[in-house]
């Protein structure tokens, strides 16, 4: 028990060394590192120390429902139209999550539903499932509802894209190292420390970016008719509140001529006569030519820039736009232009996304945070110190050495998993060196009782050690299983917290007991003391 | 160099035969405590009620009426203060915010802030946070399911590792803390909110921790002492343990107290929590516990005693009978 050769005494300081090295780059600062020919690993500050926004945003799945009907509508209209024979079909409705139309032929049923399966992946889409399901209702009415696998694969697909794109405009707006990751099944948690105006990111996350030219429907224009909505078949009226008729409704045509997909870049720029900010955009090759060929067709004619459904304005095409550049312009400020060009440099969001849930903490208060955190710390190491070193002498020694190496060692583990440090991860810091201290309490209270019981100096140590190792292992299974379980359940600064604890744990165990045993042992077998003061 | 001790060497305080009154203050205390919550209630914070939550530091110690008022002419609904730290700073607790869109509570945010700016100069915010309904009830959710995990699976823990006896004192304890603690917030008023359920669970696996200690001596006194009565062991044992059970409870205090004092506003809610489950906790290790075992009817040589167990003692003769 107290025989320790010498390639374990070494092994036991040199991973002590090395943990406690890995800390060492946290306490740099970051510009001394930078030149360093590799990058250390440092342990990272959560936002209620360092400042910054927590954001959780959770994807609108009716929205991403109501698309892919609204996707699926196009298609139906275009492939019963442009196929051969051609299929006669009257309105399609998309009310209550389905779609229905009706065939004006009911003879065609069959051959319509050779076509419905062609465009909705047949029997089998990539998840071996049927995305939709297709029913005849009175031999002619077709209606097709979404299935749920289907659903689940698009929010999946959806989900992926959305944080790709949050991840471009968080980037756009350079913040230092943003966390994004996908939570649950529609869920995207931003964090970004250090950010100043958190309702910047707020309105750009918010902004979905769907870009869309459409039609200017010049047929509608009874106010009374906008107002309610109504508009003829084949178009739909948009909310326009930059109107200058005053309605801040349009009537638009439904099909859209040409979309944001096709941007190769937007930037924000200022109108060459009035001044006003404004949002450039200019389309790849395949948009710029769509964008000549339809203007060509519809000279003299109004078109609509639409934003996420609604018209931001609606210019005339006064002649061919063939360089594939155009100009939004829209009563803009600076500051939105500028949204609206990273947003749709970035991409359209597949599904809107709503901020669920946030937090933000001023810089200030993390300041503070860090610097009470720092002193806690510190006088509770200085106190437990104390305390330890008048109750043991000597063997409280051996026991606060431990317990200033497990600080380090905690946060060079905390590194080397670039774990993050969050305030009540302190708290569990505070913690962990009471609870430390614990096992070398359980250890030396057993050795001064075998002493009692009138045992050796060598027997009572290694008894001690022995008998109080078992307490000690059950008693940290306990703290771990309460600590494993916040980990799993809880959020963000519990997780923190439990981190810190599941760390503590670990090593405290072995700078705790196997690292003093270890010192109490080479003393032993230098000095031989017939007695111990303990 | 003379050593410190809290405890004096030998103690022999009998603490079985007190068990009566323990039992009766332990449940008197209770009572107490569920009856405090239900009447009382808990002060619950935007993790689990929703809603949005913004501290402001002011240039000066601001007059709460005053800040009241220009929050309520906002018609944003009912602001509840609460000072926080320092004299100067205060924190803000509104309602959920109608027509949930997240607009909405950002549009909230701002206009108090500009309002506050302007009636204070001075004053800015130091954090905000807003949850939505549906956030905070998955939230609650969690919490709850994280404690009766933890009650459980140490439980289970405490069972598979002793007598089924062990187990069911050990939880009995555990719930005793946890109406303590609780009890302790709808005295106090503090806010009740994420962070507590943290520092609930870690006085769970603390107080365990106490008990664990407490029930292993036991345990191998009923080994070595296989003739001795049953209460005679465990006050037997509560003793020979109490000078560790009272230096660790004190040095956890010591670096508690310390975070409680230096550590900042924003955790004193937690410390405070802390610092009353270690108490509560070895209180409950002492007299709670450990004394229900005899009332479970805990054996001197249960059956599977004898069969050395994993981490158990294997030569249980070789200490003489305790002198003094």
């Amino acid at each position: 028990m107290l025989d320790f050769p010498r390639w374990k005494v070494a092994s036991i300081w040199a991973v002590l060394a090395v943990l406690c090295a890995l800390a060492i780059p946290t306490f740099l600062p970051e510009s001394m590192t930078a030149n360093w020919p590799f990058q250390p690993s440092r342990v990272n500050k959560g936002l209620d120390l360092a400042g910054g926004s927590y954001l959780m945003l959770e994807a609108d799945t009716q929205d991403l429902a109501n698309t892919r009907i609204e996707a699926l509508r196009e298609q139906i209209q275009g492939t019963m139209r442009n196929g051969t024979p051609r299929i006669l079909i009257g309105d399609i409705s998309t009310r209550n999550n389905q779609i229905s139309f009706m065939l004006r032929d009911p003879s065609q049923v069959d051959a319509a539903r050779e076509r419905l399966l062609g465009i909705t992946g047949g029997g089998a889409g990539m998840t071996g499932q049927r995305e939709w399901d297709i029913q005849v209702v009175d031999s002619s009415r077709f209606v097709l509802s979404p299935t749920q696998a289907g659903m689940n694969e698009a929010i999946k697909t959806a989900m992926e894209d959305a944080t790709d794109v949050v991840r471009r405009r968080i980037d756009e707006l350079g913040t230092r190292e943003p966390t994004i990751v996908r939570q649950g099944d529609n869920r995207i948690l931003v964090q970004v420390p250090g950010l100043q105006n958190p309702q910047a990111l707020k309105d750009l996350l918010g902004k979905t970016a769907r870009l869309e030219f459409k039609l200017v429907d010049t047929t509608a224009t009874n106010p009374a008719d906008l107002v309610k909505g109504i508009a003829p078949i084949g178009s739909q009226v948009l909310p326009y509140p930059g109107n200058p008729s005053g309605i801040p409704f349009i009537a638009v045509k439904r099909s859209v001529i040409i979309s944001g997909d096709q941007l190769a870049d937007s930037r924000q720029a200022f109108d060459q006569q009035t001044n006003q900010p404004n949002v450039q955009i200019t389309f790849n090759a395949v948009g710029g030519n769509r964008f000549a060929r339809v203007t060509q067709q519809n000279t003299g004619k109004p078109f609509a820039m639409i934003v996420d459904n609604k018209v931001i304005s609606a210019p005339n095409i006064n002649e061919p736009i063939l360089g594939g550049n155009a100009v939004i312009n829209g009563g803009f400020t600076v500051e939105s232009a500028n949204q609206l060009a990273i947003a749709l440099r970035s991409g359209k969001l597949p599904v809107a996304l709503k901020v669920i849930e946030e937090s933000t903490v001023g810089p200030d208060l993390g300041a503070d945070s860090i610097r009470a955190g720092i002193l806690a710390c510190s006088v509770a190491v200085a106190l437990v110190i104390a305390f330890m070193f008048v109750t043991y002498g000597r063997f409280g020694l051996y026991a606060n050495l431990a317990v200033v190496i497990n600080v380090f060692v905690i946060l060079g583990v905390l590194a080397l998993i670039k774990g993050t440090l969050t305030l009540p991860g302190i708290a569990g810091f505070v913690l962990t060196i009471g609870t430390a201290v614990d096992a070398n309490v359980l250890i030396n209270e057993r050795i001064r009782e075998e002493r009692r019981r009138g045992r050796s100096v060598v027997q009572a140590v290694e008894l001690g050690y022995k008998e109080a190792s078992r307490t000690i292992f059950e008693a940290n299974m306990t703290h771990a299983i309460s600590g494993i379980i916040m980990f799993i359940l809880g959020s963000g600064p519990v997780k923190g917290f439990a981190v810190v604890l599941l760390i503590g744990i670990v090593t405290s165990v072995f700078t705790a007991v196997t690292f003093t045993r270890m010192l109490v042992a080479q003393w032993i077998r230098r000095e031989k003391p017939k007695t111990i003061n303990i | 160099m003379r050593l410190l001790k809290i405890v004096p060497d030998h103690t022999n305080i009998d603490f079985v035969s007190l068990r009566g009154w323990a039992f009766g203050l332990t449940l008197l205390l209770s009572l107490l405590a569920v009856g405090l919550t239900g009447v009382k209630g808990l002060n619950f914070g935007v993790d689990f009620v929703g809603g949005l939550m913004i501290e402001e530091k002011f240039a000066s110690p601001p007059d709460q009426d005053k800040v009241r008022s220009v929050v309520d002419s906002l018609g944003v609904g009912e602001a509840a203060l609460q000072q926080q730290g320092g004299p100067q700073t205060l924190v803000i607790r509104l309602p959920v915010q109608e027509g949930a869109d997240e607009g909405a509570t950002n549009a909230v945010v701002k206009k108090v802030e500009t309002a506050l700016g302007q009636a204070f100069p001075g004053a800015t915010f130091s954090r905000y946070s807003t949850v939505s309904g549906k956030v905070s009830g998955e939230l609650i959710r969690n919490g709850v399911l994280a404690v009766v995990l933890a009650v459980l699976g140490i439980g289970l823990f405490a069972i598979v590792r002793f007598e089924w006896q062990f187990g069911v004192s050990t939880i009995v304890a555990i719930v005793h803390d946890l109406l303590m603690t609780v009890g302790f917030f709808a005295l106090t008023q503090f806010e009740f909110d994420l962070n507590i359920v943290a520092a609930v669970l870690t006085i769970i696996g603390y107080s365990i921790n106490d008990k664990i200690v407490i029930d292993d001596r036991i345990r191998e006194n009923m080994r070595r002492y296989r003739k001795m009565e049953m209460r005679e062991i465990i006050n037997l044992s509560v003793n020979e343990t109490l000078p560790r059970t009272v230096m660790t409870s004190v040095t956890i205090l010591l670096a508690l107290v310390a975070m409680l004092a230096l550590g900042g506003h924003v955790l004193r809610g937690f410390t405070a929590a802390m610092i009353l489950g270690i108490v509560v906790g070895t209180y409950s290790s002492i007299y709670v516990s450990s004394s229900l075992l005899i009332t479970l009817g805990l054996r001197a040589e249960p059956e599977g005693i004898d069969k050395p167990r994993r981490g158990g003692v294997d030569n249980a003769e070789r200490v003489g009978p305790r002198e003094g």
